[in-house]
C-alpha cells in the first residue's frame, strides 16, 4: 500500500510534536544562560516557577477536557469564583474557606459536564456562559471589592517555602504527578482517551460515557479553583475582577503547544508542563531583553502555529 | 439523453466503478439499485461533477460532456435531490427556493413581494402549502423534500437526479412525489430514480440499471424484470465467486430457552413490532435489502437506537428500556456496522481497545493492572490471530481485516450471551473473511446466540440456521431448516406486501 511512501515525514513531524517542545524549552535555557544577565540566579528561577504554576494547575484540568475533545473557557472564572469565596469563610478557618472555593468548583463543573454530556451543548458554547457569568458572580459576591488576605496559614501555601522550593510550586508538581497517574493508570484516564478518540464507539461499547464527562469537567473546574485559592494567596489579596483574566487562553496555549491534539483521545501531561514553561520562559525572555508585549505577543502566535501545523498529521490518519 | 460510456472510478484499493455504461433517454424515469458499495453514489458524484471519471465518458444531449464541479452539472440542467436535504434550514421557504436567482425590481433591490408570490403558485404544485416566510427549517422533513425537488426543477432541469427520495415523506406525500414525476416524465425530463423500495420502483420507473461491486449486471426495461429477479441481480453472486467457510449448520434444534427475545421493537417510522427470538448456539440472519431496518434492529436491541416501545430480554430478563450500558451487562455484544465511526478507536493501540469494555475487571480500586490486561490481549490476539507488530500498535494502522478481529476481540472479552453482527465481513480481505465466518461458527458451537446482518445474501444463508426478513421496518417473512435458501430469501425480499 502507500503507507511506506507517506511514513517517513510523518514520522519526523510526530516526533517533533512529541518532543520538539522539551528541546525548545532547551535552546531557550540555553540561550538564556548566555546572553541573559542573572537568569541562572535562584531568584530568577523562583519567581519563573512561581508565576507559571497556577497556569500549570489550571492547563493540567484543560488538558483533560481537551483529551475528550472538549474545551473549557470557564476556568479563569472559577478561579474568580474561588476568590471571592476565600475572604468570605477565611473567619471560619483556613480549611473552611479552602472547602468552599473547591465546591465552587466542583458545582461549576458539574454544570459544565451536564451541559456537555447530558444537554449534548457544543462544550465551547457550555463553558461560555460561565465563562462570562461565573466572574459576574465573582464580583458580585466580593461586592467588586479587593479584599487583602492575612491568614499565616493561607498566605504560606501561596509565599512559604517548603525545604527551599516554594509551597506553590510543590503543589503543581503533585498536582501533576497526581493527573499523570489518573490519565496512565486508572481506568478513568482510559476511559477518557476512548472518549475523545471516538465517542460512538465508546458509548456502543458499553462505556459510562456521561459519567466519565462529567467527572472531567468536574476535575477541571476543581483545578481551576485550587489555582484560584493559591493566586489570592500568593497576592495577598482577593480581586474577582482580575484573578485568572484570560488565564483559559494561557492554559489552552500550553495544552497545544505541549502536543495534545485538538482532535481528542490523547493527553500528554508532562508535554502541557513543558508548554507552560516554554510560554513563560518566552515572555520572561522578551521582557528580560526590553521587548515591547506587543513582540511578545506576536511571538507567542507563531509558537502556536507551528505548535498546531506540527500536531496536524493526526487528522490525516 | 445523458449517456454514460465505460466510465471506470479508482479510489485506493477499490474499482469503485468498473466500466458502467447506461442511458438515460428523455423523459424516462430510470431506477438506478444496488446495495451498499455498490457504486451507486459513485455513479451519482460522477454524473452531478463531484467525481472526474478515470476512464470512459460522459455524453450529454449528444455531446460529449465534462463537468469540473457540481456547479457545472447544475448549469448544464443536471440537478440533484439528495437523501438528506440540501438547503439552508435557517432561511425562509421562498429564499430557500429562489437562493441565488432572486427575483429584483428596477432598482437592483430583491423584490419580495413578486418572490413569495411566484413561490406560493410553484410550491402549491407540489402540495406545500405552509407559508412560504417561514424558516424552512420548521417544516416537516417531508415538506422540505418538496422543496427542493420544486427548487430542482426550476433551474431548467433537463435531468433530474433523486437519491432515496421517500425516505423521510409520508404515503400522501409519496403520492404527490409521484404526480410530480409524472408531470416531469410528460415534459421529457429525464429522471434517476434511487431507491430500496421495490413497490415504488414497480409503480414510477420504466427501466433499470442493477449496479453490484461496481459493474453494471443488468440495465433494461423494469417491465420485463421480475421482482425475483430483481432482487437476485442485486444481492446475488456469480456462481464463479468465492464461498464461504461456514460449516453445513446443522440441522438440530435446540430446545434451550432463548437466549434473546425481542418483542414489538417499535420505533418512529424504522421500526414496526419487531419480534424474533434467538437460542443459544442459534445463528438468525436478518435478511432484507437496505433501508430495511436491520441495523436499526440490532443497535436498538443494543440500546443505541432509540425505541418507542417493545422489550429486550436476556436469559429471560428483561433490560427494561435499553440502554448501552445495561446491554452490555446483559451480555449483549453489538459490532456496528460502521467500524470506523462506531467500532474501533483508531489513535489508540490494539491492546487499548481489545481492554476498553472490561476496565473494570481489569484493575482494582480504579487503577488498571497490566498484567490482566497483557493476560487478556494476549489471549484474544492469539485466539482471533491478530495480526499486528504488537500489542501497542494503532488500531487504526492494522488492515481492515484485523481491525474487525480487534473489534470482535473487545466485544468477545466481555464475555456476551448474545452477539450482533452487522456486516462483519465488509471491507475486509478474503482470508479474513473465512477466518470471521469461522470464528461466527465457533462462537455458536460453544453456546452464543448470534445475530447475523449481512448484504451478501450467501453469506447470510449459509451462515445463518434461521433468517428473520425485514421489509421497511416490518418482519416479512422467517425462513427455517430447509427454507434457508438464497431462492427463499429473495423470493421473500421480493414479494410485496401490498400489492
Amino acid at each position: 500500500m502507500t503507507t511506506q511512501v507517506a511514513a517517513r515525514p510523518a514520522v519526523n513531524l510526530k516526533g517533533l510534536s512529541q518532543y520538539g517542545v522539551y528541546l525548545a524549552i532547551l535552546l531557550l535555557v540555553l540561550y538564556n544562560i548566555f546572553f541573559t544577565p542573572y537568569f541562572l540566579t535562584w531568584s530568577n528561577l523562583r519567581i519563573q516557577l512561581i508565576q507559571v504554576a497556577p497556569i500549570v494547575i489550571v492547563a493540567l484540568g484543560m488538558a483533560l477536557v481537551i483529551g475528550t475533545e472538549g474545551i473549557d473557557l470557564s476556568v479563569g472564572s472559577v478561579m474568580a469564583l474561588a476568590a471571592a469565596l476565600i475572604p468570605l469563610y477565611l473567619g471560619y478557618g483556613v480549611v473552611a474557606a479552602i472547602l468552599a472555593s473547591l465546591v465552587a468548583g466542583v458545582v461549576v463543573g458539574l454544570i459544565n459536564g451536564v451541559l456537555v454530556a447530558r444537554v449534548g451543548l457544543q462544550p465551547i458554547v457550555a463553558t461560555l456562559a460561565l465563562f462570562v457569568g461565573g466572574r459576574g458572580l465573582a464580583v458580585v459576591i466580593s461586592e467588586g471589592k479587593l479584599k487583602d488576605v492575612r491568614n499565616p496559614d493561607l498566605i504560606y501555601l501561596g509565599s512559604g517555602d517548603l525545604l527551599g522550593i516554594p509551597v506553590l510550586v510543590w503543589i503543581a508538581a503533585a498536582l501533576v504527578v497526581v493527573v499523570a497517574f489518573l490519565v496512565r493508570r486508572t481506568v478513568f484516564g482510559r476511559r477518557l482517551l476512548a472518549i475523545g478518540g471516538n465517542r460512538p464507539a465508546t458509548e456502543l461499547a458499553g462505556l459510562p460515557v456521561k459519567r466519565v464527562l462529567i467527572t472531567v469537567y468536574v476535575l477541571c473546574a476543581v483545578l481551576a479553583s485550587i489555582a484560584g485559592l493559591l493566586s489570592v494567596a500568593r497576592i495577598q489579596s482577593s480581586d474577582a475582577s482580575a484573578v485568572g483574566l484570560l488565564i483559559e487562553l494561557s492554559a489552552i496555549t500550553a495544552v497545544v503547544v505541549g502536543g495534545t491534539p485538538l482532535t481528542g483521545g490523547k493527553v500528554r501531561v508532562l508535554g502541557t508542563v513543558a508548554g507552560a514553561l516554554l510560554m513563560q520562559l518566552v515572555i520572561a525572555t522578551m521582557i528580560k531583553h526590553n521587548l515591547q508585549p506587543s513582540t511578545t505577543e506576536m511571538v507567542q502566535a507563531v509558537i502556536i502555529l507551528i505548535a498546531v501545523y506540527v500536531a496536524r498529521e493526526r487528522k490525516t490518519r | 439523453m445523458l449517456e454514460v460510456l465505460d466510465v471506470s472510478k479508482i479510489f485506493p484499493g477499490v474499482r469503485a466503478l468498473d466500466r458502467v455504461s447506461f442511458r438515460l433517454a428523455a423523459g424516462e424515469v430510470h431506477a438506478l439499485v444496488g446495495e451498499n458499495g455498490a457504486g451507486k453514489s459513485t455513479l451519482i458524484k460522477v454524473l452531478t461533477g463531484v467525481y472526474q471519471p478515470d476512464e470512459g465518458e460522459l455524453r450529454y444531449q449528444g455531446e460529449k460532456a465534462q463537468f469540473g464541479t457540481p456547479m457545472d452539472a447544475q448549469h448544464a440542467g443536471i440537478s440533484t435531490i439528495y437523501q438528506e436535504v440540501n438547503l439552508i434550514p435557517q432561511m425562509s421557504v421562498a429564499h430557500n427556493l429562489f437562493l441565488g436567482r432572486e427575483p429584483r425590481n428596477r432598482f437592483g433591490l430583491l423584490d419580495e413581494k413578486r418572490m413569495h408570490h411566484e413561490a406560493r403558485e410553484i410550491l402549491a404544485g407540489y402540495g406545500v402549502t405552509a407559508d412560504v416566510k417561514r424558516q424552512l427549517g420548521t417544516l416537516a422533513l417531508g415538506a422540505q423534500q418538496m422543496v427542493a425537488l420544486a427548487r430542482a426543477v426550476m433551474i431548467d432541469a433537463k435531468v433530474v437526479i433523486m437519491d432515496e427520495p421517500t425516505s423521510s415523506l409520508e404515503p400522501r406525500e409519496v403520492e404527490t412525489l409521484f404526480g410530480i414525476i409524472r408531470d416531469l416524465h410528460r415534459r421529457g425530463i429525464g429522471i434517476i430514480y434511487v431507491s430500496h423500495r421495490l413497490d415504488e420502483l414497480y409503480q414510477i420507473c420504466d427501466a433499470v440499471t442493477i449496479l453490484r461491486d461496481g459493474r453494471v449486471v443488468h440495465t433494461g426495461k423494469l417491465a420485463e424484470l421480475e421482482r425475483i429477479k430483481l432482487v437476485s441481480l442485486m444481492l446475488g453472486r456469480e456462481m464463479s465467486g468465492s464461498f464461504s467457510a461456514f460449516k453445513e449448520s446443522d440441522p438440530e434444534v435446540s430446545d434451550a430457552p432463548p437466549v434473546l427475545r425481542a418483542r414489538g421493537l417499535t420505533s418512529r417510522r424504522k421500526l414496526h413490532d419487531i419480534s424474533f427470538e434467538v437460542r443459544p448456539g442459534e445463528v438468525v440472519g436478518l435478511g432484507g435489502l437496505l433501508g430495511a431496518g436491520r441495523s436499526e434492529t440490532i443497535k436498538a436491541i443494543g440500546g443505541a437506537y432509540p425505541l418507542d416501545s417493545g422489550d429486550v430480554q436476556v436469559d429471560g430478563v428483561d433490560l427494561k428500556k435499553p440502554t448501552t450500558v445495561r446491554a452490555v451487562k446483559a451480555g449483549i455484544a453489538v459490532q456496528p456496522e460502521d467500524r470506523k465511526a462506531e467500532g474501533i478507536i483508531a489513535g489508540l493501540s490494539v491492546r487499548e481497545n481489545i481492554a476498553l469494555a472490561v476496565l473494570p475487571q481489569l484493575s482494582r480500586f480504579g487503577l488498571v493492572s497490566d498484567a490482566k490486561i497483557d493476560a487478556i490481549v494476549e489471549k484474544y490476539m492469539t485466539r482471533l490471530r491478530i495480526k499486528a507488530s504488537g500489542p501497542g500498535q494503532l488500531v487504526g494502522d492494522l488492515s481492515g481485516g484485523n481491525q474487525q478481529k480487534v473489534l470482535l476481540a473487545r466485544l468477545l472479552a466481555t464475555g456476551p450471551r448474545v452477539l450482533l453482527l452487522d456486516e462483519p465481513t465488509r471491507g475486509i480481505d478474503v482470508g479474513a473473511k473465512a477466518e470471521v465466518q469461522s470464528l461466527i461458527d465457533e462462537l455458536a458451537a460453544e453456546g452464543l446466540g448470534v445475530v447475523l446482518v449481512s448484504s451478501d445474501a450467501e453469506e447470510l444463508i449459509e451462515g445463518a440456521d434461521r433468517v428473520v426478513v425485514l421489509r421497511d421496518g416490518v418482519v416479512v417473512g422467517t425462513l427455517t431448516g430447509a427454507e434457508v435458501t438464497t431462492e427463499d430469501l429473495m423470493a421473500t425480499i421480493a414479494a410485496g406486501g401490498n400489492q
